[in-house]
Parts: structure tokens; C-alpha cells; sequence
């Protein structure tokens, strides 16, 4: 157990440090000269001289890195090379949209999901279990935007019942207003993240199924249904936990665009800005954020995995 | 016909994905040479067209022809899917092939490292690209390039070395074989199942990431055709013409959906243990 957590962990780590090196690599080296690429092609050599001195572009690349992944290590994911604010303090604002955001999409896409891919499953060969999954299929192949702007049309334009952009001035000093903005950002996520994560549960339920001590507690006299649900659901919860796990990064992806529809002055709408004014050294700390985000879920959920599941434990 | 096109023809799933991915490349291939109209022709006197003669879909807030825009944008998703397909193709061959047939400790640091790069999302290596060299289409093809090879290297690998260890890639190593020799005829033809469907599915991918991007700014210029664009000029009105987003929106879903439908069929066509299971417990054509 603890050696596994340790492997894992060590795995973790190495995870996080390759990221890091790729983000800079890719953000500092690949572009040639960062400080000509923010001063602008119009600019003076003196000026891109000067601002390669200020951003201190002129030392070596590894005393760069060292400095800034130390800097992250402490706390302190740097500041904007244009408007000189800490990268840390926006984030953490910004967090509180996307944050809560996640969890109602997270949620939703669950209450879509887990029920009724089980019901998918249980129903299939009838008609109700083929127009489940058929549904499913189609909805998981509607992009996000889209699927935001139908919301937008049916329940802020025609029925008018929700706010269709925009986010309270004052956040969560209205918590009900705010909480409105982010029911219809958080629906479209959840639907279409909800409908991968349906096919899912679905094709789980199937296979457990099939698991002899289902069949032996059919054979025992419960229903085939009943002993599915009795002895076959619980086992597959496991493999549910595993693929949300994965379905996290969905819904930070799906956040991105989602905030940029709605616009919401969430994480993601600050990581487009910024991508767009080429502030390098936030971007730079912002992506390192989310892939340690999306690495440290995948780390905890396989750690689930291994410690709920007997067998995965007796294997190690 | 070989024996994985037929049964992919016989299951409603696959005819419906085959079908569906010819007629959008037929489309794609036709708006090269014709659109009912020029898609950039502006034509203020007839915005706002509503959807009938001359116009089938209507018009947009400049009077360009939606029907001319969608068909054009089908060029762009046709380049950018089959572009991120070669990409993919490329880094998963290659990153399979470095983890499974190299000396041990090249095919366990490579292994790591596609654990790893697995957990990068597309969105995120598409900003890191674009932050760098700006947006274009180019980063909507490499960004899923990387993102699915790296997926298509995971699920190739241990494919390529069960192969790897049959008798006829012994036989044939004893035989005088080069490893590259080897690679060529015995190994990729064996994965080449494992490996078309993955690559079915990363061009569901592209065709949605290249709308989500371009819609961010990261893709198509504005002056080039494409369901995401198109998305993003029309969001702009959807209060006062809330019916004319439709339109690419169901371009992008259609295409999407007969990629990922076609994977899976390929996937029961080409895995003889799902067909034989499918077959004994009567599954409805189109499955999850």
C-alpha cells in the first residue's frame, strides 16, 4: 500500500517536472526571442534590449527556470509582465467562478450520467434503452458552444429566465445572482460532458452484467435486474470514479470556451487574454496550474482505485 | 471486399459513419469548385435573408449566403481533420514504436513520458502553440496531433509488442529480417486495426477542436471559412436572430457524430472477440 502510494507519488512528482520543463521549453525557447515577440516586430532594438534586461530574458535558461519554478514551489506564480500584478492573486480570484463552475457542471454531468447509463443498460434491446444511448451518442458529439448557445436561445432569449452572459459585478457578494449566471455555463458543460460520461456508466453496467457473481445471484432467485443492481453496480462504481477523473479535464477544457461564451471573468477567459497579449510568463504559470490540476486528480483517483478495489491491492 | 469493410457496411452504425464521412468529404471537395454563392460576397441590401429561394439557409448580418459559409467552412474541417490525422499517425507510430521495440530503459523513460503527456489536454497544447506562433489552422492540427498521438502510442504499444513476440516476427527475424524490415511488414499491419480506430476518433476530435479554437481566436483567421468562425460572427446576433446559429452548429454535430459512430463500428469490425460477444447477446445497432 504505501509503496504503491510511493511509486504513484514519485510518478506524480516526475509528471509535474516534465509539464514544467515542456511549458517553458515550449513558451521560451521555441519562440527565439520572447522579448522581440512582446516588444512587437515596430519595436527599437534599444527598447527590446531594455526589456530583455528588465525581464531579466538575458541570463541563462536554466537560472530562468530555477528561478521560477522556485518561485512556484513558495507560492509565488510571478507577475504579469504587462500590468505587473501577481499571477497567484488573479488566479485565485478568477477561481472563484471557475471553481464553483466545475463543481455545478461536475455535478450535473453525475446527476445526468450515473442514472441513466444505468438505465440504459438495464433497458437495453428495448426501444426506451436504444433512444437513451442514441441520444447520448449524438449529444456527446455536440460542441460546447453550441450546445451553450441552443441554452442561450430557449431559456434567456425565448423564456427569459436566466441571465444569458455575464457575471455580477460585486461576484459573490449576490450569491444569488451570481448563482444564476452560472446555471446555464454550468448545464452545457454538464449535458455534453454528462453524455460521454453516460456511455460510459452504460458500457461499465454491461460488463458487470456479464460478471459470474451477478449470474450467480440470479441464479439465486433475484431478478436479473435486481441482482445487477444489488452486486453488479457496486463494483462498477469503481471504474465511474475513474473515468470522472478523466472527465475533469473535460470540464476544464469545456470551462475555456464556456467562460468565453458566457463571458464569465473565470480562469479560462483570463488564460485566452493572455494567450492573445502574449503574456508570456502568466500564461506560462497559468498552464502549469491546470496540468498540475488535471495531474493531481488523475493521481488521487488512481489512489482510489487502488485502495477501494481488493484486487487492484492484492496484485501490487 | 475485405472482411473488415463488410461487416463494417452490414451494421446500420457503420454504414451510417461510412456514408456520412463520403458525403462531407464530397461536399468539402464540391465547395472547392462551387458554392451557391461566393461565401465572402457581401450584400447589405440582402441581410438577414430568411431561409428560401435563393437563399436555403438564409443570410447572415453582411448578406452572405449561411448555406455558401457552411459549405466552404467543410474545406476547412476536411484540412484540419485530415491534417491532425497525419500528425497523430506520425507522433503515435513513432512513440509506440520507440516504446516498444527499443532498448529497455529508451522504452520505459518513453513510456513514462506518454503517461505523462496523456494528461495534457488538447485546449492546453493549443494555447501553449498558439502563444508562441499565434493562431492558425496549423495549431488546431498540431495541437490534436500531438494530444491523439500520444493517446494512439498508448493503446499501440502493447499491441505492437504481443506482435512483437509472435512466431512470425521470429520467424521472419530469423529469416534476416531488419527490425525495420520487420516493422514494416509484419508489425504495422498487425496493429493496423487497434491503430484505425484511434484514428477515426482523433478526427472527431480535430473537427471539434478546430471549431472550439477558432471560436477562441487560436484557429481560422476570420477571413477563412470555418464552422467555428461562422459560430462566433453569428453569436453576435443570437437575440435578434437566434435561428441562424443552427446551422453550423449541426454541420459540426453531423460530423462529428459519423466519426465517432465509424470508430466504433470499426472497433466491432476489427476485434473479433466485441464482434463475437455483440453477436451472441443481440446488441442494437447503434451501441454506445
Amino acid at each position: 500500500m504505501i509503496r504503491y502510494t510511493l511509486t504513484r507519488g514519485v510518478l506524480l512528482i516526475a509528471g509535474l517536472l516534465v509539464s514544467s520543463v515542456l511549458i517553458f521549453l515550449t513558451l521560451r525557447v521555441f519562440p527565439g526571442d520572447v522579448a522581440q515577440l512582446i516588444a512587437g516586430t515596430q519595436a527599437s532594438p534599444a527598447t527590446v534590449e531594455a526589456l530583455r534586461e528588465a525581464l531579466g530574458f538575458n541570463r541563462p535558461l536554466v537560472v530562468q527556470y530555477g528561478e521560477w519554478i522556485g518561485g512556484v514551489l513558495s507560492g509565488d506564480l510571478g507577475t504579469s509582465q504587462l500590468s505587473g500584478a501577481s499571477v497567484g492573486a488573479e488566479l485565485a480570484e478568477k477561481a472563484q467562478v471557475t471553481v464553483p463552475l466545475g463543481l455545478m457542471a461536475l455535478v450535473i454531468a453525475m446527476l445526468i450520467a450515473v442514472p441513466l447509463g444505468i438505465l440504459s443498460a438495464l433497458w437495453r434491446g428495448r426501444a426506451s434503452g436504444t433512444a437513451l444511448s442514441v441520444t447520448a451518442q449524438a449529444l456527446a458529439a455536440v460542441p460546447v458552444i453550441w450546445a451553450g448557445m441552443m441554452l442561450i436561445v430557449v431559456f434567456a432569449v425565448w423564456l427569459g429566465w436566466l441571465p444569458a452572459q455575464g457575471f455580477p459585478r460585486g461576484g459573490w457578494d449576490h450569491p444569488w445572482q451570481a448563482f444564476r449566471a452560472l446555471i446555464l455555463p454550468a448545464l452545457t458543460i454538464g449535458i455534453v460532458e454528462g453524455a460521454m460520461l453516460l456511455r460510459f456508466v452504460r458500457s461499465a453496467t454491461l460488463q458487470a452484467r456479464g460478471q459470474d457473481f451477478v449470474r450467480t445471484a440470479a441464479a439465486k432467485g433475484l431478478s436479473r435486474n435486481r441482482a445487477l443492481v444489488q452486486h453488479g453496480i457496486p463494483a462498477v462504481g469503481l471504474s465511474i470514479v475513474t473515468v470522472l477523473g478523466l472527465q475533469v479535464a473535460g470540464i476544464i477544457v469545456g470551462s475555456v470556451v464556456i467562460e468565453q461564451l458566457f463571458t464569465l471573468p473565470g480562469i479560462g477567459r483570463m488564460l485566452v487574454a493572455d494567450v492573445g497579449t502574449r503574456d508570456l510568463i502568466k500564461v506560462q504559470s497559468e498552464l502549469l496550474v491546470l496540468t498540475g490540476l488535471v495531474l493531481v486528480v488523475g493521481f488521487v483517483v488512481d489512489l482510489i482505485h487502488h485502495f477501494v478495489d481488493p484486487r487492484q491491492r492484492e496484485a501490487a | 471486399m475485405p472482411n473488415w469493410l463488410r461487416v463494417l457496411w452490414g451494421g446500420a452504425t457503420g454504414r451510417f459513419g461510412l456514408i456520412t464521412v463520403l458525403v462531407i468529404a464530397l461536399v468539402a471537395l464540391i465547395s472547392v469548385f462551387w458554392t451557391p454563392f461566393n461565401p465572402f460576397d457581401a450584400n447589405v441590401r440582402d441581410r438577414w435573408a430568411a431561409p428560401g429561394w435563393p437563399h436555403l439557409l438564409g443570410t447572415d448580418n453582411t448578406g452572405r449566403d449561411i448555406l455558401s459559409l457552411v459549405m466552404a467552412g467543410t474545406r476547412t474541417t476536411v484540412f484540419v481533420s485530415v491534417g491532425a490525422g497525419i500528425v497523430a499517425t506520425v507522433v503515435g507510430i513513432a512513440l509506440a514504436a520507440l516504446g516498444a521495440l527499443t532498448a529497455r530503459w529508451i522504452r520505459e523513460t518513453v513510456a513514462v513520458l506518454v503517461d505523462i503527456l496523456i494528461a495534457f489536454p488538447v485546449l492546453i497544447i493549443a494555447m501553449m502553440i498558439s502563444s508562441v506562433w499565434g493562431g492558425s489552422l496549423w495549431v488546431v492540427i498540431w495541437a490534436v496531433g500531438i494530444g491523439f498521438g500520444v493517446n494512439i502510442a498508448r493503446v499501440t504499444r502493447p499491441e505492437l509488442r504481443r506482435v512483437q513476440q509472435s512466431d512470425f516476427v521470429l520467424a521472419g527475424r530469423a529469416a534476416g529480417l531488419t527490425p525495420a524490415q520487420n516493422l514494416l511488414r509484419h508489425l504495422l499491419p498487425n496493429v493496423a486495426p487497434v491503430f484505425i480506430v484511434q484514428l477515426s476518433w482523433s478526427m472527431a476530435v480535430a473537427v471539434l477542436a478546430e471549431a472550439g479554437l477558432s471560436y477562441l481566436g487560436f484557429g481560422a483567421s476570420v477571413v477563412e471559412p470555418s464552422w467555428g468562425i461562422l459560430l462566433s460572427d453569428l453569436q453576435r446576433y443570437i437575440s435578434i436572430h437566434p435561428l441562424s446559429v443552427i446551422w453550423p452548429g449541426l454541420a459540426i454535430t453531423i460530423t462529428v457524430l459519423a466519426l465517432n459512430l465509424l470508430g466504433d463500428a470499426l472497433r466491432e469490425a476489427t476485434d473479433p472477440t466485441l464482434r463475437h460477444r455483440s453477436a451472441e447477446t443481440h446488441t442494437p445497432a447503434v451501441v454506445a
